[in-house]
């Protein structure tokens, strides 16, 4: 082999060197990832390690930053839709809205009734199917194998509604600037009905089976504990921050669309540990729910998409706009800015991840590896947004 | 040649066949009660309701390149599957399957399996170590932290039920029990049965306790860099070490092959098979408990209550005999 030849100083590239450069006396460094059963997807931390003990932790991004903000300097407000549902996997319809929100914001644009309601349940459920990835993942980081696949079961079931409307199963780019690109049919409509008692039915036993299990509460319970006046520091948004006792939620403290007009909960927790933010996720299970069959009442006929909806070659009038929505992991916000040309001048994408990836560093410190996956799984990341 | 080496001879051939196909069939259950656990059919392609699938994977493991990291240790690395191995053949060895139904008559047999059981975790260690691999080394570590551990509590339940029985042979361990699950040693000794059994998962790094191999951590511990049959052994001494604790266990708490009606060995075999899906079951149910409380249930729980268990019963075990003189 060539690379046996080479000397030891050369191994390892410029972060794990740089990393290194402060290491103690017989410390172990160690990366976890890029390809890692427990970062889901590229994620990287250079750990090190005394023992079976974190001494310091380092994440390392950028291995699937696909440059998403300079790709909207190139297309048209319209053209770019597809891109969002290509930001976060999890929680596509969340980011569909805060571009197509704040493109409306910018231009004025106003929506019907109708398509508000749209985006209310089809966001809401796709929160839902975003948390029971997270829920199966995280047990099959901590090491239980079976929850993934009834948390499957229910995503399917999701998945198979919104396929509907909006054609695909994943990175949907469902939103339209004034509007929704398809209503939601009686079928469609019957179907959501339908999931609402079945999804209620499997909470119970999920809370049985899983969430009161002993071991996982052991492996859960007083890890990564963070204070609230960290939580803000960090910017930290969503399940993490409201995790640690705050209720901040982007849909009651800055309303948009139809929430207002919803009688939902804030779940909190005052534990800020691992368990809290569980606990926080669990809870919003069944707030979507609320939601969502509120919204199936509420929605009235109509139209759900504006006359006269902007065409691929519309143009953003000049100005600037910032929106923000709440996704399945925190606050996502878009800024626009136009100078009237075909293309957006500047897009900027603000990533819940991203922030609450950056507490990692400071909360893994001094924890053992096994917590140390707890607590990233805790966090609920996905790459992609992180990276953008 | 002396007919007892032949019986021996012949015992470790059968073994050395009923080991392979153990694991074969292991693997099925495991992967068909895995699949109904979770919903899923688990594997049905290949043979009837998937049956041959293992095999399948055998030979896939047989056909695949030995790929060595570059910088590690050839013959340690190549040492530690095949140490991993050998000792199992040799645990089958004083198992009683049946009145008379085992290759090595031996007044130690208990303390022989116990013995080579041992050597298990030197292969975990070598594997681990000789990899080059710092997820190797960590599992390699967590796994002599873990077995050294949970080897005390195993031998001390072990040592009470073989108090009661005044004996070490296997067999006449058995013997001492009676046809009905009431003349068990579980009735009498249900605490060291309990230790046993979690001291076992414990042994043979069987989920909640497969740190070594914890895959969201580690990747796959101290053989993540086999590949092909390296892994295989490993594999293969995983699924036979997990019939050998369920077979002990049977001998000493379960009463060995006494059953009513039906033949000795079936009922022996029934028992094992019992125990193993309990492990399995286990495995698909629960999450994976943390290093530092794995030790904690074994040096806080575990020890203690195995020390307690065997003072109490010698105690009685005494105390049965000086009135038995004295009347």
């Amino acid at each position: 082999m060539t690379h046996s030849a080479l000397p030891d100083q050369v191994a390892g590239d410029f972060y794990t060197n740089n990393f290194a450069k402060n290491a103690q006396e017989g410390s172990l460094i160690l990366n976890l990832g890029p390809q890692h059963p427990s970062t889901h997807g590229v994620l990287r931390v250079v750990v090190e390690m005394d023992g079976e003990y974190i001494l310091r932790a380092e994440p390392v991004l950028g291995y699937l930053h696909r440059m998403h903000e300079k790709m909207a300097e190139v297309k048209t407000a319209a053209q770019f839709i597809p891109n969002m549902g290509r930001v976060d996997y999890g929680h596509a319809l969340g980011w569909n809205w805060a571009f197509v929100g704040a493109v409306e914001k910018l231009a004025g644009i106003e929506v019907p009734e109708r398509a508000e309601y749209v985006r209310v349940i089809t966001c809401e459920l796709n929160r839902l199917a975003s948390h029971l990835l997270w829920w199966g993942a995280y047990l099959l980081d901590l090491g239980a194998f079976t929850p993934i696949m009834y948390a499957f079961d229910d995503r399917e079931k999701i998945l198979d509604i919104l396929q509907a409307p909006t054609g695909s199963r994943l990175t949907y780019s469902y939103f339209r600037i004034g509007g929704v690109a398809k209503d939601l049919n009686e079928d469609c409509l019957s179907r959501i009905r339908a999931f609402i008692p079945w999804m209620r039915e499997r909470l119970p036993m999920y809370k049985d089976l899983v969430s009161d299990n002993i071991i996982l509460r052991k492996r859960i319970e007083g890890i990564g504990v963070i204070e609230p006046e960290v939580c803000r520091r960090f910017g930290a948004t969503g399940p993490v921050i409201r995790g640690s006792g705050i209720a901040y939620d982007v849909r009651r403290s800055d309303p948009y669309s139809v929430y207002p007009k919803l009688d939902f909960e804030i779940p909190t927790s005052d534990l800020m540990d691992a368990r809290g933010r569980y606990d926080v996720r669990i809870a919003e299970f069944e707030q979507s729910l609320r939601i969502i069959e509120q919204c199936l009442d509420m929605m009235p006929e109509g139209d759900v998409l504006v006359k006269g909806a902007p065409k691929p070659s519309w143009k953003a009038p000049k100005g600037e706009a910032y929106f923000a929505v709440e996704g399945a992991r925190g606050k996502i916000g878009v800024y626009l800015v136009s100078d009237g040309g075909k293309n957006l001048y500047r897009t900027k994408l603000r990533a819940p991840g991203f922030c609450n990836l950056s507490l990692f560093a400071e909360v893994s410190r001094g924890t053992i590896l096994a917590d140390a996956v707890a607590i990233l799984g805790s966090l609920d990341l996905i790459i992609p947004e992180i990276d953008r | 040649m002396p007919a007892e080496f032949i019986r021996i001879l012949i015992g470790l051939v059968a073994v050395a066949i009923s080991v392979g196909l153990i694991g074969l069939v292991m693997v099925w259950v495991e992967r068909k009660v895995a699949g109904h656990i979770q919903r899923r059919p688990g594997p049905y392609e290949v043979g009837p309701s998937g049956l041959l699938q293992p095999l399948a994977d055998a030979l896939k493991l047989v056909g695949k390149q030995l790929f060595m990291p570059d910088k590690a240790d050839p013959i340690l690395f190549w040492l530690a599957p095949v140490l991993s191995f050998l000792p199992v053949l040799l645990l089958f060895l004083p198992l009683p399957l049946g009145d008379g139904l085992y290759a090595l008559d031996v007044n130690l047999g208990l303390l022989l399996i116990l013995a080579f059981s041992g050597l298990a975790v030197l292969s975990l260690l070598l594997g681990g170590w000789a990899s080059n691999n710092k997820y190797g080394l960590l599992g390699a570590a967590r796994a002599v932290a873990q077995s050294v551990a949970y080897e005390i509590p195993l031998l001390l339940s072990v040592l009470a039920v073989s108090f009661v029985a005044g004996s070490l042979n296997l067999a006449e361990v058995v013997k001492g029990q009676g046809t009905w699950p009431w003349n068990w040693n579980i009735m009498t000794q249900p605490l060291a049965f309990l230790i046993y059994m979690v001291s076992a998962l414990g042994e043979t790094n069987r989920a909640p306790f497969d740190l070594p191999e914890a895959e969201s951590e580690l990747t796959a511990g101290f053989h993540t860099e086999y590949s092909g049959m390296g892994f295989g052994l490993f594999f293969l001494a995983e699924y036979a070490n997990m019939v050998v604790v369920c077979a002990v266990a049977t001998a000493l708490f379960l009463g060995g092959w006494n059953g009513p009606v039906l033949p000795g060995p079936v009922w022996f075999v029934l028992k094992v098979s019992l125990l193993m899906l309990l492990m399995v079951f286990f495995r698909w149910t629960y999450p994976r408990v943390r290093f530092d409380q794995l030790l904690n249930i074994n040096w806080k729980w575990l020890m203690p209550l195995a020390v307690l268990n065997l003072l109490a019963t010698s105690f009685f075990v005494k105390l049965a005999q000086f009135t038995e003189v004295r009347w």
